[in-house]
């Protein structure tokens, strides 16, 4: 990388620590990192998933939105309860605009939020029963529901309710799988735990669910994971699988059904998008069905190249046609958004600060276009994310983890770049600073980003961004030097 | 003593995985490997060593076990 040496990102990283007190400064350091291509391991330049500093800014969300927003919410025919008090579900209900299809509040219950508003009363004497009613109205109002999640706010924990036991008393009752989520709030360091408890609820409770039980496979069978429909991003990654040949039989979760989830052991492949959120359940199906899984990239035409090949390359030669088929049949298309966009967006520096995958995935696509990313983070990564992140990263950039407010507006400050990748949390603040943004958690109301036509949209979208006439007016005309 | 998980990559070596830790690596050397007695110690390609109780060779892979370790990184 040219833009800026390892000398300058390293005298970069003291200044911004410098503001730090002496046992501040020695934790957020590890947390800091220059990028070097030539390791192997993460474990020792960075550190991660450890708690967030009292104090800083963090950007990170809790347990209940990793299980609750993620992983739960998006599957569309059983409803998940936000269990405890009404704040937090309003704030996780369908906000990543987790497309489905299907009539909202008769056979989809992605947008609803259903709750137990919890009450004083309820933290006194416990909301079991509270719970078991809530349940009872569910069946009443939306009977075509195929099964209900219970997920725990922090004060369900806090009581000690007994929520598996309603679960399995109701389940009988009403005769569908009622999945309980210890995802409390406080569980863990970030959103990230939550997605693991969600993934081991759903091995709990829902995998097996159809075992022994007939199912007609093909050889071609394959089920997306990790991948929420955010603007559609799911359906525009299954036509490219479906074209080349492969059935999709499921998808996790966006737009997803309670059956497909409970089918995903008959497939013959797992495909894993988001690593972070579903790698546990993928093992965890490897191990007891001896399904293989494996990583792709659906991001820009480069990544979703080499994916498809892979993907391929786990199947006999029908669908290696079908890959190559599905490439030829995109690339023109794809030269010729490259030729129009690459000239307005050639040698941009980008920023980007997400999740626990965009940070690495989304390069491809950005280099597809000429532009360069410069810096790179995520709120709530492992050490096996680094692992993979520092592969995909230019020498020298730079990489931090569980940013603070402060780190972020600094390193914007001195690496200027032209333009911000990140949430919503810190988009009006860039804003404010002139700098161009896009939200990259749910693509900024756009979408979908995933596949070949999801390229066509995030290269026109980053180009609207950019080359906004606007970021030229961010002085009054009464404060610019006489020309 | 921890639970870990041993699979094999696509290149065909064995890989260790510690879930909640998230070390993921590959095994540079494993004391026993032969069809009776499989096991013992691993050695990491990170430096770390790991134990696991000799057992017969696994029909198949991925398979969960309690570990313990002996040096190196968490
Ligand atoms: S931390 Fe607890 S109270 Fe706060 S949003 Fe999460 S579950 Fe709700």
């Amino acid at each position: 990388m040219s833009a800026i040496s390892r000398e300058e990102t390293q005298e970069l990283i003291q200044e911004v620590l410098e503001v730090y007190p002496e046992k501040a400064k020695k934790d957020r350091a590890k947390h800091l990192m220059i990028n070097d291509k030539t390791l192997e391991s993460s474990k020792k330049c960075i550190t991660s998933n450890r708690k967030s500093l009292p104090g800083v800014m963090t950007m990170r969300g809790c347990a209940y939105a990793g299980s609750k927003g993620v992983v739960w919410g998006p599957i569309k025919d059983i409803i998940s309860i936000s269990h405890g008090p009404i704040g937090c579900g309003q704030y996780a209900r369908g906000g990543r605009r987790n497309y489905f299809a299907g009539t909202s509040g008769v056979d989809a219950f992605c947008e609803l939020n259903i709750t137990s508003d919890f009450q004083e009363k309820d933290i006194v004497f416990g909301g079991d029963k509270k719970l078991a009613k809530l349940i009872d109205e569910i069946e009443m109002l939306f009977p075509l529901n195929k099964g209900i999640s219970i997920q725990s706010e922090c004060p369900v924990g806090l009581i000690g309710d007994d929520i598996e036991a309603v679960a399995k008393k109701k389940a009988a009752d009403i005769g569908k799988p009622v999945i309980p989520v210890r995802c409390e709030g406080f569980r863990g360091v970030s959103q990230s735990l939550g997605h693991h408890i969600a993934n081991d609820s759903v091995r709990d409770w829902v995998i097996n669910n159809r075992a022994g039980q007939e199912f007609e496979s093909t050889p071609y069978d394959v089920a997306i994971l990790g991948d929420y429909n955010i603007g559609g991003d799911a359906w525009a990654s299954r036509i490219l699988l479906e074209e080349m040949g492969l059935r999709v039989v499921a998808q996790w979760s966006g737009d997803g059904t309670l059956a497909e989830m409970e089918n995903t052991p008959n497939v013959k492949l797992n495909l894993l998008h988001c690593y972070r959120s579903m790698n546990y359940i993928s093992r965890y199906m490897e191990e007891k069905f001896g399904i293989p899984w494996m990583e792709y990239n659906f991001f820009g035409p480069t990544k979703i190249k080499e994916s498809l090949r892979e993907i391929a390359s786990h199947f006999d030669d029908k669908i290696k046609e079908g890959a190559e088929r599905v490439i030829a049949k995109y690339t023109p298309a794809m030269e010729e958004i490259i030729a129009k966009y690459k000239p307005r967006l050639q040698g941009k520096k980008v920023m980007l600060y997400v999740g626990g995958l965009r940070p690495r995935h989304v390069v491809g696509a950005y280099e597809d276009l000429g532009m360069e990313v410069v810096g790179t983070g995520y709120e709530f990564a492992h050490n096996d994310d680094y692992d993979r992140t520092i592969k995909e990263m230019g020498d020298a950039t730079l990489i931090y983890d569980d940013a603070t407010g402060h780190e972020l507006e600094d390193f914007v400050n001195k690496l200027k770049p032209d333009l911000i990748g990140s949430g919503i949390k810190e988009k009006y603040v860039f804003h404010k600073m002139g700098y161009p943004f896009r939200q990259l958690h749910s693509w900024d109301y756009s979408g979908p980003y995933h596949g070949y036509d999801g390229f066509a949209i995030f290269a026109k979208d980053m180009d609207l961004t950019v080359n906004n006439p606007v970021w030229q007016m961010m002085k009054a005309p009464w404060l610019k030097d006489a020309a | 003593m921890a639970n870990i998980m041993i699979r094999k990559s696509a290149a065909g070596g064995l890989v260790f995985y510690l879930p909640k830790r998230d070390i993921e690596d590959a095994i540079s050397s494993i004391e026993f490997d032969t069809p009776e007695k499989w096991g013992g110690e691993l050695k990491l390609a990170n430096g770390g060593t790991y134990y696991i109780d000799p057992i017969p060779e696994p029909a198949r892979l991925p398979i969960s076990l309690r570990a313990k370790r002996v040096d190196g990184v968490e």
